[in-house]
């Protein structure tokens, strides 16, 4: 046992005057005290911030798309915010087309206490790229991977972007977007068929068969497909 | 030579015997006249040939270890995972798409779905959201309820971990009576709402249901007899041999490692980080709740197991505290263009009966915004994000899976332990594929 512990305590950056956390109540709709970050933020980074709303009580930032790595990594390092702990990262599209696709980060700064939204919008027609926070919080990796696979979104310096939720074929497109159908893109017979035709070796990626023998000991029309770059067999 | 069976055991286990008298693992060699001979060291396992080759191991997605669909690609050196890739995405049915299709309340039906262990903590959970997303503010009986449903829910879901988790190690006493233990608690949640794993049991601006007039007692009667089944799984493993060298120093989490992978719950918790959202952003009045947050202190599989083994007592010490305090008074809000007016005033007043049919053919409509609230889910911090434009449907609803956090670190935390040692480290981030694949 190690008998010199001493547990991380979130808020413990507030000092021990600062009152305790109570469950917010009667919150407005819009308006009310915005997140400290927020002008620390404007501070920090000129131009950058485009908007803060604070709605429900809750503080969203919106920020430039090409910063947001830079405005995330100095959240998460500067002493006086340390937004240490990445809640989410996800995306919304609205119903109506023409409004920009949001990507969201929820952060959280243990030490105090803090909850703060950082939104980037794309505008219709723009690309759909934004910087991966990989590199920041290692929690990113698969909350960003399942964005990517749900929407599309291109989270660059991800080191592994591949489709998570849906398997690395899947060919109907992003799920969560607007324009794609509930029931999704193909019948459900041609859904089977594409079950049906896909080879044992779309179940593994390239880099899984090439660890050690497993490649060499494929047989050899699976090797030959793989060699060739063809996984499912359509 | 005899040739009973009786005979040949002495003979093999005398030969087997060390200079104390203690037995001694040997290989069985015979000689040709069919009497064992004792081998001074096993065979050498140095050879050249064996060493640098990695195999592929494919964990699941039907092995009974992985708790549900989860399937790891492991490469091994030996016994030893030297990479580790998950695959999830085998129980993805899009919840959060069918989401944007349906209306707030006909949401909680999904709810129960997907951290089936833990349905009346989602529920309220969803209930919470939404209804910061309307700007709700529920009754005092209602807060109470809900705080008795997320630890009741608390406890299944840890008793069930519990369970399963000692099978996985090779215990299967403690599983029964946390079984038994988890039937008592369904039982309630039956009489309560009438179903026992999916329960659907909040409503936006109340819940589905007042509590029956057994169930107090029926809690009471829980509470008093919960901890001692607590403390007889303690004594059975908690200095078990066994439990602990299988559990102690496997997928070791720093503090700092933790935080950044986004560990929640007892996975955090254990690593020495109290964090609990239900104290550092409370909800449902949990900061006027007397109760501990359990840390641990080296992160390993050990410490999970009794970070959740206190956090089952907490959360009884809670449930005695909603027991004193349950207020008299409506459970549900008193405005009826959120919440269904009473089907007798439905019939009988025009009004309730307008509102009625406003909410049963289009649904409430909280106004443009968005709210995220998290809770305290056994499995880490749950939180529900939704985006509302107006409409009586969200456009988007999204869930933060604790347990899908949690699992991505999986490869982190195997890595470098034997093959064996996967099973408890997975079992140890009380996964649940309902969740996970959403």
């Amino acid at each position: 046992m190690n008998n010199g512990f001493t547990p991380v305590v979130a808020g413990s950056a507030l000092g021990t005057s600062a009152a305790a956390p109570t469950t917010p109540k009667n919150i407005a709709n819009r308006g009310g005290a915005a997140n400290p970050s927020v002008d620390a933020l404007r501070q920090a980074f000129t131009g950058v911030v485009h908007r803060a709303d604070v709605v429900w009580g809750e503080t969203t930032v919106i920020v430039d798309r090409t910063r947001v790595h830079d405005v995330i990594e100095w959240l998460h390092d500067d002493a006086s915010q340390k937004y240490d702990y990445l809640s989410d990262v996800t995306a919304v599209e609205f119903r109506d087309l023409e409004q920009a696709v949001e990507v969201v980060w929820h952060l959280r700064s243990l030490p105090y206490r803090r909850f703060l939204r950082v939104k980037v919008l794309l505008a219709k027609g723009a690309p759909m790229e934004v910087p991966s926070v990989w590199d920041i919080y290692k929690g990113a990796d698969w909350l960003e991977r399942e964005c990517y696979d749900m929407f599309g979104i291109t989270f660059v310096g991800h080191p592994d972007l591949r489709r998570l939720l849906m398997w690395e074929q899947y060919k109907e497109g992003f799920p969560l977007r607007k324009d794609f159908p509930l029931r999704g893109r193909f019948s459900r017979s041609e859904q089977l068929r594409q079950a049906l035709a896909a080879n044992p070796e779309a179940r593994y990626s390239k880099e899984e068969l090439s660890i050690a023998d497993a490649f060499e000991d494929l047989p050899a029309d699976m090797r030959r497909r793989l060699g060739t770059g063809e996984r499912t067999g359509e | 030579m005899a040739t009973t069976k009786r005979t040949v055991d002495v003979q093999l286990s005398t030969t087997g015997m060390d200079a104390q008298g203690r037995p001694q693992r040997v290989p069985l060699v015979v000689d040709e006249s069919g009497s064992p001979v004792a081998v001074d060291a096993p065979p050498s396992m140095d050879d050249p040939d064996l060493t640098g080759e990695h195999m592929l191991i494919n964990m699941g997605p039907q092995h009974p270890a992985t708790h549900g669909v989860l399937r790891l690609v492991l490469e091994l050196d030996g016994e030893t995972v030297v990479r580790c890739i998950p695959h999830i995405g085998y129980l993805h049915c899009g919840f959060e798409k069918i989401g944007e299709y349906r209306q707030y309340n006909q949401i909680i039906p999904w709810t129960d779905r997907e951290d089936y262990l833990n349905s009346p903590g989602n529920n309220v959970a969803f209930a919470l959201g939404a209804e910061r997303l309307f700007g709700i503010e529920i009754t005092e009986r209602c807060k109470v309820l809900r705080v008795m449903a997320c630890e009741l829910s608390r406890i299944i879901s840890h008793l069930v971990w519990l369970g399963t988790t000692s099978i996985d190690i090779g215990a299967f006493t403690p599983f029964l009576w946390a079984f038994q233990q988890r039937e008592i608690v369904y039982e309630m949640l039956e009489s309560w709402v009438g179903a026992r794993l999916t329960t659907s049991m909040t409503r936006v601006g109340g819940m589905a249901a007042d509590i029956p007039d057994d169930f107090l007692p029926k809690l009471t009667a829980f509470i008093n007899t919960f901890p001692n089944v607590v403390d007889e799984i303690d004594r059975v493993i908690t200095r078990n041999g066994i439990w602990v060298g299988r559990t102690v120093g496997l997928g070791v989490m720093s503090p700092e490692e933790a935080v950044n992978y986004g560990l929640s719950g007892p996975m955090v918790r254990a690593s020495g980080v109290a964090f609990d959202v239900r104290k550092d952003f409370p909800y449902l009045d949990y900061e006027t709740y007397d109760f501990d947050v359990p840390v641990g202190t080296n992160g390993d599989v050990y410490d999970r197991f009794l970070v959740r083994m206190e956090e089952l007592r907490q959360s009884t010490r809670i449930l005695a505290q909603t027991l004193k305090r349950l207020p008299d008074g409506p459970v549900n809000i008193d405005d009826h263009r959120t919440i269904l007016p009473p089907k007798s005033k439905a019939t009988s007043d025009m009004e309730s009966m307008i509102h009625h049919f406003k909410q049963v053919m289009e649904g409430p409509r909280p106004p443009i915004g968005e709210a995220y609230v998290a809770v305290e889910s056994p499995k880490g911090e749950k939180g529900y994000y939704m985006v509302s434009d107006g409409s009586s449907k969200p456009v988007r609803w999204r869930i933060r899976p604790p347990s899908f956090v949690n699992l991505s670190a999986i490869p982190r935390m195997v890595e470098g332990h034997l093959l064996s040692d996967v099973i408890a480290i997975n079992a140890s981030i009380d996964i649940v594929m309902g969740e996970i694949d959403r």
